[in-house]
Parts: C-alpha cells; structure tokens; sequence
C-alpha cells in the first residue's frame, strides 16, 4: 500500500507507526475489515445455532487486530498459511466474506465449493493458501511456499500463522529449522491467545514467551500486544523488510486472546468469567483502535457509524448470497480428488 | 446378575473401564490433550481427573508423535498407560512411534521387553468435521504385525475390550467411531473382559452373512430388520478386531448362509473388506459361496465437509439394504 504523503506524515511525526505510515482511507479500512472480521463470526455462529451451518467452527472474535496487522504490509501476490481459527486471516488477506458464508453453508459457491468448510476456508486468489485442521499443519507449507519464492524469484513473502499450542508440535520446530538454515522469506506468526484449547502455556510450554523459541533457530523473536494494531502492523512491517531483502525468517509472538470458547462445544471450565470479561471489557482491539482514529482524528462517531452500517449491510448480503447459492450434487463427489486432466 | 446392569452411553463405558482400571492397578494412568480440566474433546475422561488427580490424568501438549511415543517409552518400562488421541486422524502424525517403535519393539529385542501401551482413537464421519477430523484408519495400523486393532461397536464390548487391552501385555489400539459415543446399551457393573480376536455373531440368519465393523453394526442390523419383512434373513457378524482378526466364526457363517457381504465406513479400496474378502475366498468356505462376494465400503474420497455429501460418501442403511437385496436376489 502507498504511503501517506510527507507533508501529513510530518504532522503526524509523533504519533504511533501506523498513523505516520498510512492515510487516513487505509486507515479506516482497517477498522472496516476488522469489522466485518467480527460480525463475519458473529453472523456465522448465529448461523451455525440456527441449524444453517453443521460441523463446528473456531471463532477468532478478540484476535482481530492481530489478523488486520500482520496482513498490513502485505502485497496481494504475498502469501499465507492459516489455522483452525483462520476466518480473520482470510479476510485479511482480501477474502469476501459473501463466499466464505456459502463455504460454511456448504454450497458450491463456497471458496472450497462446499467440500472444506470453517476449518480449511482458503482464498488461494488472493494468496491464502488455507486454513487447517491439523495443529501446526501449515507452518511446514509456508516454508515450502517461501522456498518456492526463492527458488523461482517471484519476491513474495510468505506468512504463517499458527496457536501458541502449535509451537509444541515436531513440525513447528523443523520448519523453524529449515527456514533459517535456507534464510527464507516466511514469517512465523504465533497467535498467543494463552491456551490450546484447555491447555495454557504454563502447563504446555517450557518457556515463558513463545518468541523465546526463536533464539534456537537464529531468527529474530518479536513480542507484541497483539491487539493493538499498530504493534502489530509495524513488527510485521519490519519483518517483512527484512524477509524481502533476503535476511531470512522472523518470529512474532502475537499475544492476544480469544474471547469465545474454543469450539462450539467448550464448556470453558478452564479459566475464569473474570479474566474473560477482562479481556473483553478492557482489551477489547475494535475499541482501542478505534479509541485511537478517534484521539488522532482520523475519524468521527458519525464515520464510526457509517462504517458499522456498510459492514452489516455486507454481512446481511453475503448471509444472503450463501443461502440463495445451489448445494453440490450428492454424484460429484469425487470431485476434486485428483487434478482433472483433459 | 440383572440388577447390575444398567444403560450406560458408550462413552461412558469407556470411562468406568478406565476408572476401574485404574482402581485396580496403579501403573495405569491416562494421558492424551485434554483430557483433564475439559474432559476430553468428546468428554470420554469427563470429570476423571476430579478422582484421580492430575498426575493420572496428564494433559500432554499438542505433541502427538512426542506424547505417543513417552506413552510407549512408559509402558516398556512397567507402566500401564492409556494413551488417547483426540481425533484417530492426528495418528498420522504419532505413525512413526505407533509402527516403528510400539508395534517391533518386543520383536526386535528378541522378546526381552513387551509394550503394553494402550491407544484410543475417535474415529468416523457424521459430525462435519471435514476431510482431517473424518477418516477412518483402522486399517492402516491394521496392516502392522506387533499391533491389535480393536472397534467395539456397543457399549458393552466397549468397556469390555478396554478392559481386555489394559490386561494385555502388547500394544492395543482401540478404533471408536464418534457417532457411537452416545449410543445407549446395557454395560454390567464391575470388572468384566471380552476377549480380543473374537467376532461375535449379532444376529443369526441363513440368506446372508454381513460381516461388519464398529458402526456399520448397528446400521447392518437395522438393515437386516427391514430385510425380515422381504424374507431375507441376514446374519451379522460384527469383526470386533481386525488384527488378530477371527477367520472361522467368519467361515463358520459363511458356510451357513453361501452368501457374504462386508460393510465397512472406511474408504472400500485395499480395507477390511479386501482382507475378509481374500480370507473367505481363501478358506473352505468358498466352495459353499453361492454369489460373488460385495464390499460396501466408503467413497474413494476424502470426507467432504457438506452434509449430503458427506453422507454419500459412506454407506447408510439404504444402501446396505438395496445390496443386500441385490446379491441374495442374484442380481449383479
Ligand atoms: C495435530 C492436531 N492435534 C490436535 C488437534 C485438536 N485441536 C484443534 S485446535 C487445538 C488447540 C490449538 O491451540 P492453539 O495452537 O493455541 O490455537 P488456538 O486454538 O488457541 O487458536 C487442538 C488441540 C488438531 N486439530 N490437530
Ligand atoms: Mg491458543
């Protein structure tokens, strides 16, 4: 994205990264998208309790400012590897949320034409190359998706997002590995919202800070509030720079929290009402983003508004568009296993 | 004998096998993500940790191939451990620990060691899980000399093979299909085993032999009910275990019945079907095959995330039925 000009960014020269970096427009897109990110979650779990959406989901509603920043240095033809809780990274990196609801309302319409659901949304269009099932799944793909940008010198970067429980399993460590032994441009990103599903990080994990783990594999070891944009956005930035001049991977350490269970079936036994409402009421990333194009006057309650407005209309229509999209044919179902060849 | 027995879930069986096997004896202990403080992703373990601490109820890290693998290294050195995957497809990622290492480690040292480590898999479709949390791969580790691979399909069977899998000295891997957790069926209080490497004949017949496994039971069963009302008299014989598997109760039936079917969810190509299949055509009982033996197994697919296609992909009670019809009607 273009920057601001100088003459605005030198009345801004006090003011966080983000504010020097970008327009007031990109700027308000920001809160757009992380907007539409919460109402997407919000409209799909009413959905999913109304009976309109089966199998389960993972809702990323507190983590949104984490999603929105690390995709904001980010170029269309960049690319990213995503998880179980990926719908903020999907439309982050440029989905439309009207095909993600036809995708959990299983049509064919859907990004994955009704055969991935929640747990593996993907836009490979727009770079993001999946949402995954399995924990730690995707950190081993970006790595190869990076590889792929430096051997074919495309320039792209590559992200990885994945939970503070992925960083337990084998794959986190090889890939790690492997990316700085071949000074990739990928970008490891830990969504650290404090515990794999029931598990906190106390109880799974040896070191205090995930980023702790990036000293083992000779790379950078960021660590950020992750809801706070700007943090975000400008250690993304860095690392990004740093992954398109060749330097190799970065690690960023995301903390954050997840306001929902788990799943839909979490009987959230494992932390306190109190430490949630925390969370909730005084962490909220809408809020404090929000809190700060207001303190910087990049916008008003009445643009605050008209952005709410846009968003549910685009929610209300994308609920739409999914419901009035056809299922797939019950005989198409060996569709896709393999590359149809002419 | 009556008065003990109640209705239980067959989740719930599960979980009063483990109660009870840790009453019994000390060295066993549970280990799996968790299964703790939330009970367990399908709230098998549910408040067991409340009982029996958190010591005997460890929740590992999302460490699949770590956490099976110091299951193992446990049971080779005198513990009892019960480890259980929270989805069987994450077995793929604990595969080098469960075939290389679990299943040879008695064979390799020359016997100087045994494995007693037992494993518990959810398995199956039917809960919009998608293509990785669907699969059934029971046949995968079927395939392993070294391993037993068991699917209890009621809840009786399901407390009495864990029991049976505790006692037993080698490594035990229990499939548990997930629609069948909350399955209701009469379970005897206390400790009771049944044995593994046994098929049991769930309904007897003389038209038709349906050699099923895990829930195709229950759906072969219902299958057989509408069949009655057409005069078709089908036998089910539900496998119970897949290795060692129990050849003559399936030749025994077949004998009697002259036809064979095998319904299975897993995908139908090189499965348990193939295996009982060769077995039958191998045995004494061909010669008394009046019709050329069906598999009904599922799509060559991977478990689509829409309901209906979904449900397409593996065999419904429909579908059983209508083969069945066709093969004792010789219809091919
Ligand atoms: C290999 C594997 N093991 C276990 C699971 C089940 N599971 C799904 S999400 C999850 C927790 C992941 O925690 P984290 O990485 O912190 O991500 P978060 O859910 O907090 O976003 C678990 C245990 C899985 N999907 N894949
Ligand atoms: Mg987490």
């Amino acid at each position: 994205m273009a920057g601001a000009s100088k003459a605005v960014a030198d009345s801004r020269a006090n003011l966080p990264f983000v504010y020097r970096q970008y327009s007031a427009e990109q700027l308000k897109e920001v809160l757009y998208k992380m907007y539409l990110i919460r109402r997407f979650e919000e409209g799909a779990e009413e959905s999913y309790m109304r009976g309109l959406i089966h199998g389960t989901m993972h809702l990323s509603i507190g983590q949104e400012a984490s999603a929105m920043g690390i995709c904001m240095p980010l170029t269309e033809d960049d690319q990213i590897t995503s998880t179980h809780r990926g719908h903020g990274h999907c439309i982050a990196k440029g989905a439309e949320v009207k095909r993600m609801f036809a995708e959990f309302f299983g049509k064919t319409t859907g990004y994955c034409k009704g055969r991935g659901g929640s747990m593996h949304i993907a836009d490979v269009g727009k770079g993001n190359l999946g949402a995954n099932g399995i924990v730690g799944g995707g950190i081993p793909i970006a790595v190869g998706a990076a590889l792929s940008s430096k051997m074919m010198k495309t320039g792209k970067v590559v992200v990885s997002f994945f939970g503070d429980g992925a960083n337990n399993e084998g794959a986190f460590h090889e890939a790690l590995n492997m990316a700085a032994v071949w000074k990739l441009p990928v970008i490891f990103v830990c969504e650290n919202n404090g515990y794999g599903m029931s598990t906190s990080t106390a109880r799974s994990t040896a070191v205090k800070n995930i980023a702790d783990r990036a000293s083992a594999y000779s790379m950078p070891g960021v660590i950020v509030n992750g809801n706070i944009f700007s943090e975000v956005a400008e250690a993304s930035h860095k690392a990004v720079e740093r992954a398109r001049a060749g330097e190799g991977p970065t690690l960023i350490e995301s903390k954050t929290y997840r306001h929902r269970g788990h799943s839909k079936s979490d009987r959230n036994r494992y932390r306190t009402k109190e430490e949630i409402e925390d969370w909730m009421s005084n962490r909220d990333p809408i809020t404090l983003f929000e809190n700060e194009l207001r303190e910087f006057g990049f916008i008003d309650d009445k643009g605050i508004e008209s952005i709410r407005d846009a968003v549910a209309k685009e929610i209300a229509d994308g609920i739409e568009f999914a419901k009035a999209s056809p299922s797939p044919d019950v005989r198409d179902t060996a569709n896709y296993v393999y590359t149809e060849q002419a | 004998m009556d008065a003990m027995v109640r209705e239980l879930s067959y989740a719930q069986a599960i979980q009063e096998a483990m109660a009870i096997a840790m009453d019994m004896d000390e060295r066993v202990f549970l280990m799996g993500e968790d299964i703790g403080v939330y009970g367990g992703a399908f709230q098998v373990t549910g408040d067991l940790v409340d009982r029996y601490g958190a010591d005997r109820v460890l929740d590992t890290p999302i460490s699949e191939l770590g956490g099976a693998g110091v299951a193992v290294g446990a049971a080779v050195t005198g513990m009892r451990p019960i480890f259980e995957f929270q989805f069987s497809d994450f077995a793929t990622l604990a595969m080098e620990q469960i075939v290389n290492q679990a299943a040879k480690m008695r064979f390799m040292l020359g016997g100087e060691v045994s494995v007693p480590v037992v494993m518990r898999f959810p398995a199956g479709s039917g809960t919009g899980a998608a293509a990785q949390h669907s699969q059934s791969l029971e046949a995968w580790l079927g395939h392993v000399p070294g391993l037993k691979v068991i699917q209890p399909a009621t809840p009786y069977d399901a407390k009495g093979m864990l029991l049976a899998a505790v006692a037993d000295p080698d490594p035990v891997m229990i499939f548990e299909h997930k629609l069948l957790y909350k399955a209701k069926g009469p379970v005897p209080e206390g400790y009771y085993t049944v044995p593994i490497g046994k098929a049991d004949i769930r309904r007897e017949g003389r038209d038709l032999t349906i050699v099923a496994t895990s829930i195709m039971v229950q759906k072969a069963l219902d299958a057989a009910a509408t069949l009655e009302a057409e005069g078709i008299d089908v036998e089910v014989v539900d496998l119970r275990t897949i290795r060692p598997m129990d050849k003559q109760t399936v030749i025994d039936s077949v004998k009697k019945t002259s036809r064979m079917m095998c319904v299975y969810e897993a995908v139908k190509t090189l499965g348990i079907g193939a295996e009982v299949s060769a077995m039958i055509a191998e045995s004494e009982a061909f010669d008394y095959l009046d019709a050329p033996i069906v598999r009904l197994g599922g799509a060559e697919t991977p478990i689509p995330y829409n309901p209906e296609l979904e449900k397409a992909t593996v065999p419904q009670v429909p579908d059983i039925i209508s083969a069945a019809r066709d093969l004792v009607k010789g219809v091919r």
